[in-house]
């Protein structure tokens, strides 16, 4: 019951600071939306009692990622105002759809796992006793999931790189 | 009922007043400290040895005109000392002060919370503490605010990678994350691990200096460069909070280090029998000694070493600090696996 009024809030709360997000002109204001928005998200990882993952959301998306988009916003001044830029019709139309595929996916998810409730039940294994979060998420990284882990580390390897030379222009 | 909610309701009152009280006295401290340093008297004035000059300046700030610039942003202006604020008191949930001490006949451990993910909850804190000092910057609408709020972030973010590589070091010898769990490991392993891990514990204690903004990495708030930093356009109570966060950081930082590399509220020796009559002080005593002495460096520091310039800053940051971090992480880890 509690539980259910704490998520549903939060559902509430992630939803509007998502639509605050895309409608404000203030570029600052949208960023600071966006990071409320990313620590109701990392309080439903809490309800469940995915403590490392809601850790990880502040650490790197909230503490990290959003403050590089603030110094960007902050350093190039945005004054031109979103609705007369040009080029902005066909971006539009390319988000919608591509919202719509999202949501054509997670509903087709929804239906398939109310149907086989067996398969999902399946799909996450009741963590051992005496097993933290983090060392569940460790190991599954490093045995499960390490093709995808080292694939990701090098995407981030591979931007790094990018950057350095972007930057360095007298080579 | 009573022990699930009322005992951590009574630690959080208990200890954010703790932390505001000792926080307002720690400008007391700071100014006596330095006019030692420097063979001057310090206050002197209000009350006996200018002891109650911390009541007096907050009763001043609290009294002040609180202006806000007609071009600033509004919202965000007043959100900026909050922000900064918030992080700096919840810090304070996972710090383990002792195991457990009794009151009236009850056994109360002297926590607010043991979660398994103690150490990276500070961090992710921090990162989120940094958002008051951009957003202040950006908020004030003026040049010197915006460019000391842009030098902290951007020392925040580059000392912050050097500190969780330390971190991530202590983590890797107590095999665990939690608070609790790394005391527990230093008392297994019969030594504190300043003695293990130099390495970590000097580049922890520079970035802590970096971290809380703190001289002689000082420069969001040179004085000379940026008339007063990122703080300038605040007055009164909002421009206190900044403060007291700064000060409530530097507490945060030192428990940290105390817990981390000097046992937490372990006696000195923990192990060796014969020095049983140390038991007598309460461990909770003890955690605060060290913190104490952390806090006295941090001053001392302050009082004797002038201010770094910007690039050298950036520079001991990324070319020294970084990289040692790295390669004290390899060392840790490969002696870890092989023995």
């Amino acid at each position: 019951m509690l539980e259910s009024i704490v998520f549903y809030t939060l559902a509430t709360l992630i939803i509007g600071f998502g639509v605050l997000v895309v409608t404000t002109r203030n570029t600052v204001h949208c960023v600071l939306f966006l990071v409320a928005n990313f620590l109701c998200v990392a309080m439903i990882y809490v309800l469940l009692a995915a403590e490392f993952l809601a850790i990880i959301q502040i650490l790197v998306y909230a503490g990290g990622i959003v403050v590089l988009y603030l110094f960007v916003v902050m350093l190039v001044n945005l004054q031109r105002q979103p609705a007369t830029a040009p080029g902005r019709r066909p971006q539009a139309r390319a988000g919608f759809a591509l919202a719509a595929v999202m949501l054509a996916e997670l509903s087709a998810i929804l239906v398939f796992s109310a149907s086989h409730p067996a398969s999902v039940a399946a799909a996450a294994p009741p963590a051992p006793s005496g097993m933290g979060n983090t060392t569940m998420v460790g190991l599954l990284l490093y045995s499960d999931y390490l093709v995808p882990f080292e694939v990701a580390s090098m995407l981030l390897l591979v931007a790094m790189v990018g950057a350095i030379i972007l930057a360095r222009k007298d080579a | 009922m009573t022990s699930s909610y009322l005992v951590p309701l009574l630690k959080i009152v208990v200890i954010l007043n703790a932390v505001l009280v000792s926080v307002t006295f720690m400008t007391l401290l700071e100014r006596k400290v330095i006019a030692w340093v420097q063979v001057r008297l310090g206050p002197m004035r209000v009350g006996p040895y200018g002891s109650l000059q911390p009541i007096a300046d907050a009763i001043k700030l609290l009294l002040k005109e609180d202006i806000t610039p007609a071009r600033a942003d509004k919202w965000v202006f007043t959100l900026a000392p909050i922000v900064a604020m918030v992080p700096a008191l919840i810090g304070f949930a996972v710090i383990p002060f002792d195991r457990e001490a009794s009151f009236f006949g009850y056994r109360v451990s002297l926590f607010v919370a043991d979660i398994n993910v103690g150490l990276l909850y500070l961090v992710s804190i921090t990162s989120i503490g940094v958002y008051g000092i951009i957003l202040a910057g950006y908020a004030s609408n003026s040049k010197f605010p915006l460019l000391a709020g842009l030098r902290a972030s951007a020392q925040l973010i580059s000392y912050e990678i050097a500190i969780t590589m330390m971190l991530v070091s202590i983590v890797v010898m107590a095999g665990t994350l939690s608070m609790v769990g790394i005391i527990d490991a230093q008392y297994n392993a019969h030594v504190w691990y300043m003695f293990v891990q130099p390495v970590a514990f000097v580049i922890l204690f520079i970035g802590g200096l970096a971290e809380t903004n703190r001289a002689p990495f000082d420069l969001p708030e040179a004085e000379q460069e940026l008339t007063g930093g990122y703080h300038t356009e605040y007055s009164g109570m909002r421009f206190a909070l900044f403060f007291l966060a700064e000060y409530a950081n530097m507490i945060v930082v030192s428990s940290v280090a105390t817990t981390l590399f000097v046992g937490g509220w372990l006696r000195p020796f923990p192990n060796v029998q014969w020095l049983g009559v140390l038991d007598y002080v309460p461990g909770w005593l003890w955690f605060l000694l060290k913190t104490f002495v952390f806090i006295y460096v941090f001053l001392w520091i302050r009082a004797t070493l002038p201010r770094y310039r910007y690039d050298q800053l950036m520079r001991l940051g990324w070319k020294v600090l970084i990289p040692l971090g790295i390669a004290n992480l390899i060392v840790t880890a490969t002696l870890k696996v092989l023995f």
